[in-house]
């Protein structure tokens, strides 16, 4: 059950969405998309769910192509709400659900216990219009893993949801994936990708900028941060060489250094000049990667 | 369950179930049931209040009322006679009241016949009048006749009225009352064409685009092929208008024959309901399918290159203005269906369901050309629907408005994209 993107180039026009994309992403895991708007998040999506072809290069499953007949192991979460206003809960999970070749019966079952799971049991039979924007995500989410997909596309999970909901969609997600789901998400915000992805990507202006397993990443990007805490003047230490970027907080520096050694030289020069609270050697967070690689117009 | 049944049953379905089918369902079906009993309740009305209209007669011969009382009495038995000896202004006035329908001033004339004046207070009301003037007539005749000593053979002679018989020599042509029913039908049939599939292909328009506008499109077509999708849709949203004729046709099909025996000759026979001619039903359906496929496939890939719903009048109404001309012409071409340009119009396939229809249920038309008609039509369906489903693969993933051609290119650049 491996989903590979293999050298993926679209165009429109003149215009590139996405260029030269390879990914391999395998069975029992979640990848995440980053990128700004319009970095080609949706088209990889579009191109992997069979919406959209690829102007080049190859999408495969198991290899085999992804088609109609696939379609019923995917499910999708649109990153816009893509329900009927004017329907009832049950009415329109069930219609998807038997589009994605699931019976009535089972359809149904599975609805009562999702719904039970994200405590909303009393919308089954509401129209989604009536419902809020946060409810109407759960029902979303519930309309892509209805029929137990075994390859889960979600595009922005959890925009406009409250952190409680978020806490339930990721325990589900977690859930899935356990269950051996290959989970593929996009998201804005890092901390989310950080919690729930081995892999990842970058995506910046339709090229991949970042790929690869968080830890490598991590690793490879060099940079460390570093957080001193003192009662003295710590300002002098943005000339220090080795550091990139200086922060100023309330008690002290957030530095960016370029490796472990700096960290040892501002010690030694900062040691015995006044009283240390606080000194910190940390791995850089995927935010600061972000910043880095595609531009800090970006947070 | 393949899921072009799965699309088509859920648009069915979802369809029949909104309040708003069901409510304009029983107010059209209604007005049916009332259309077809009109006469009974026209007479409901009318039973209890004088349907028998009162003429006093002045009789200044003194000797023929009574045998114009009998005349009339056997030519209409609510028109009640009575004699009167008033004068003529106490019996104008009494018009003029409303005591009296009319008066007749009855005398003789030169030749020693009768003759009369009627005075009413108006001349709307003929048919009493004719009445009237009827029942003289034949005092009249029965009087000269008397004076002129005929037997009663003699009398017969000339009464009887003359032979006279219509023959139509071309071929293949309807007589003229032939034609004034078959008018009635097909005047009926044009307008169900007409309102049915303006009305069922914006429901298909707006149903594309509400999908479209609520993103479900983008769940839809990763699981259904979008052309699957769209005939689904256009054979669906067709189910629901013909449940809606079933129930239509039907009720009103039992009214009638319930209403059988009132409803001979007047209004009915007029509209050609009295012997209806099948070939001229089994037209009309055909036509309003093709019609329904021509213009549903139209509105479905206009629907799916707007992206919210307020978009799609606009968008459609290029197509509504053709619907609304081709019944424009038929509706002309109803007195002149063999008009040169009602045949023209006919070949041409956005006008077709209309006025060839028009044209096969009034003329005696050699079966080649309503066959050629129907072949021309359903190679346009054909084509629009393989142009359609292409716009409609590019179109229901583009957002953005900009204008209706532009769309269409750039829908069909996406599909080739594919």
């Amino acid at each position: 059950m491996v989903l590979k993107i293999e050298h993926v180039t679209k165009r429109f026009g003149n215009f590139t969405a996405v260029n030269d994309l390879s990914l391999s992403i395998p069975e029992n895991e979640m990848f995440g998309f980053l990128g700004a708007n319009g970095a080609g998040k949706t088209t990889t999506f579009r191109m992997i769910l069979g919406l959209l072809e690829a102007t080049e290069g190859k999408i495969t499953w198991n290899d085999e192509k992804i088609d109609y007949s696939t379609s019923p192991y995917i499910g999708y979460l649109p990153e816009e709400r893509g329900l009927y206003p004017k329907l009832k809960v049950s009415e329109q999970i069930v219609y998807l659900a038997r589009l994605r070749k699931m019976n009535k019966v089972d359809a149904l079952i599975e609805l009562n216990y999702w719904l039970d799971r994200f405590k909303v049991p009393e919308y089954k039979e509401k129209r989604v219009e009536e419902l809020s924007k946060g409810n109407q995500q759960k029902i979303q989410f519930i309309a892509a893993v209805i029929h137990k997909p075994k390859l889960l596309i979600l595009d922005e999970p959890f925009s406009g949801l409250d952190p409680l909901n978020v806490e339930m969609l990721k325990d589900a997600v977690k859930e899935l994936k356990a269950a051996g789901t290959s989970i593929v998400f996009s998201s804005h915000r890092m901390e989310h990708v950080e919690e729930l992805c081995e892999h990842l990507c970058i995506m910046h202006h339709g090229s991949p900028v970042v790929h690869g397993s968080l830890r490598e990443i991590k690793r490879s990007f060099g940079k460390k941060n570093l957080i001193v805490n003192a009662d003295f003047d710590l300002t002098f230490l943005k000339e220090f060489p080795g550091v990139t970027k200086t922060k100023t907080t309330s008690e002290g520096v957030t530095l960016q250094i370029e490796g472990e050694h700096v960290a040892e030289s501002i010690l030694n020069k900062i040691a015995g000049k006044g009283f240390i609270r606080k000194f910190v050697l940390d791995e850089p967070s995927l935010n600061d990667i972000f910043i880095e690689k595609v531009g800090a117009e970006y947070e | 369950m393949n899921n072009f049944w799965v699309v088509l049953s859920h648009t069915y379905l979802s369809k029949i179930k909104t309040k708003q089918f069901i409510i304009s369902t029983l107010i059209t079906l209604a007005l049916i049931l009332v259309m077809a009993n009109i006469t009974n309740i026209i007479d409901f009305f009318q039973s209890d209040e004088d349907v028998k209209e009162t003429v006093a007669v002045l009789d200044e011969t003194n000797e023929l009322s009574d045998t114009f009382k009998v005349t009339i009495g056997a030519i209409n038995e609510d028109i009640e006679i009575i004699s009167s000896t008033v004068s003529e202004d106490e019996l104008k006035k009494d018009v003029l009241e409303g005591e009296l329908d009319a008066y007749v001033l009855l005398q003789y004339d030169g030749n020693n016949l009768p003759k009369a004046t009627y005075y009413s207070e108006t001349l709307s009301n003929s048919s009493l009048s004719q009445n009237i003037e009827m029942a003289l007539q034949q005092l009249k005749m029965s009087l000269a006749a008397n004076q002129l000593q005929l037997t009663p053979d003699q009398l017969t002679l000339l009464n009887d009225p003359v032979e006279f018989e219509q023959v139509a020599i071309g071929d293949n042509v309807k007589s003229e009352e032939e034609l004034n029913q078959a008018r009635g039908l097909v005047y009926v049939l044009l307008f169900v064409i007409y309102f049915s599939v303006i009305m069922y292909a914006t429901m298909i328009a707006t149903e594309v685009a509400t999908e479209k506008s609520s993103r479900v499109m983008e769940i839809l077509i990763s699981s259904v092929h979008p052309v699957a999708q769209m005939f689904a849709k256009i054979f669906g949203v067709a189910l629901v208008g013909l449940t809606q004729l079933v129930i239509w046709l039907g009720g009103g099909y039992i009214a009638l024959r319930q209403n059988m025996d009132e409803m001979t000759g007047g209004f009915f026979s007029f509209f050609g309901f009295g012997n209806t001619s099948i070939s001229t039903i089994v037209y009309a359906v055909v036509f309003f399918l093709l019609g329904f496929l021509l213009y549903a496939t139209m509105a479905a890939f206009l629907g799916s290159l707007v992206s919210r719903i307020e978009d799609v009048n606009q968008v459609i109404q290029p197509m509504i203005w053709l619907i609304v001309i081709g019944f424009m012409l038929a509706m002309t071409g109803l007195g002149t269906p063999d008009a040169t340009y009602v045949t023209i119009s006919s070949y041409i396939p956005v006008f077709t369901p209309m006025i060839m229809f028009m044209r096969v249920g009034l003329l005696e038309l050699p079966i080649w050309e309503p066959v050629l008609g129907i072949a021309v039509l359903i190679l346009t369906i054909i084509v629009l629907a393989i142009f359609g489903a292409r716009v409609y693969k590019g179109g229901v993933l583009m957002y953005g408005n900009s204008s209706a051609l532009k769309d269409i290119k750039k829908a069909l650049q996406l599909t080739k994209n594919k």
